[in-house]
């Protein structure tokens, strides 16, 4: 018998899966990107599990906005990756830093 | 409901499997497929949870276009993959007890103190698909910030094409603003001649055009450039 307790852990392990990702990958803003769709996508397991559970569309129709702001997240977030590319040859976080003084 | 457990253990196995591929996959191409895998996984158990319509959408909106784009982009940039990957387990170090510390205090708090419904709700809507009861949800209680959500991906369109757009230095183009901005002064000049008056002479050395008489003796006593120098009175006389 499946349980609720079964899909928020199932959730909790991607999340931090995840975020372990986001760890290893510091240099790769690719894959950074990646972790954080991941990330999202455990978030909305929870939501759909819960609106399943509680027998509430609610959380339905909050993961339908998630998915919205997380398409348009990874689109400008992928544009910023191409101009950075672009000028400095290279998607390593660390050699973002024309902005330090 | 036995087939629904097994259905959940392996769905979820191929998740975690696949989410922890996409993380340590040391080609950025491999890690986006794995991430295609991952949703393909959770996307099924969304249908377990009878989220037919998220299920669908998460496969269409993601699968379809969001790791489409991950794809084309990882695919156009020329990576150098070992230095992106120096130092990579390094970092394992922290982020292991990091991750395993959420996985464990979530646990903890999941199984011991939390109050939570142990199997599904009745009924959740009365007769209607998933769809069609999420649709009546959203075009009523939520209208507003349905439309501020297309706004929001049109935002997005603008931002991304905005941010991309670059105008190439090597190509010649029209530019049909500038060329309805343009005045007559700008394309036009006028050049002043005064009437009877003669032309400039076009060289120091060469003769005055309007008197090709003198010039030719001038020449005459000018010795080795003689040919040149007569040559270029000639031209600028039948200029003037």
């Amino acid at each position: 018998m499946i349980t609720l307790a079964h899909y928020l852990i199932l959730g909790a392990i991607l999340f931090s899966i995840s975020v372990v990702g986001i760890f290893l990958n510091r240099k790769n803003l690719i894959v950074l990107l990646m972790a954080i769709e991941l990330m999202l996508l455990a978030v909305n397991i929870n939501f759909i599990a819960f609106s399943y559970f509680l027998g509430d569309l609610a959380g339905q129709v909050f993961v339908f906005f998630i998915l919205t702001v997380a398409a348009a997240e990874s689109a400008i977030g992928l544009a910023i990756l191409v101009v950075l590319f672009r000028s400095l040859k290279t998607v390593e976080v660390e050699r973002l830093d024309q902005l330090k003084g | 409901m036995f087939i629904n457990d097994v259905l959940f253990y392996s769905f979820s196995a191929i998740l975690v499997l696949a989410a922890l591929r996409v993380i340590t996959a040391r080609n950025p191409v491999h890690a986006a497929l794995y991430l295609v895998l991952s949703f393909f996984s959770a996307a099924s158990i969304w249908l377990l949870l009878e989220a037919e319509f998220l299920a669908i959408a998460l496969v269409l909106v993601y699968v379809g276009a969001v790791m489409v784009l991950f794809l084309f982009v990882v695919m156009m940039i020329d990576l150098d993959l070992d230095r992106l990957r120096q130092g990579f387990w390094s970092n394992l170090k922290v982020a292991l007890p990091v991750g395993l510390l959420i996985i464990f205090e979530m646990t903890a708090v999941l199984l011991r103190s939390f109050k939570m419904p142990q199997k599904a709700a009745p009924e959740m809507h009365e007769g209607l698909s998933n769809t069609e009861a999420l649709g009546r949800v959203l075009y009523t209680d939520y209208f507003i910030a349905f439309q501020i959500a297309a706004v929001l991906l049109l935002l997005a369109m603008v931002a991304a094409i905005a941010l991309t757009l670059r105008r190439r230095k090597d190509v010649k183009g029209q530019d049909p603003a500038m060329q309805v901005r343009v005045t007559a002064a700008e394309r036009l000049r006028f050049a002043q001649f005064k009437p009877g008056a003669s032309l400039p002479a076009v060289s120091d050395s060469g003769p005055s055009p309007s008197l090709p008489g003198p010039s030719g003796t001038q020449v005459g006593s000018g010795g080795p450039d003689r040919e040149a120098s007569s040559g270029g009175g000639a031209a600028s006389g039948g200029k003037s």
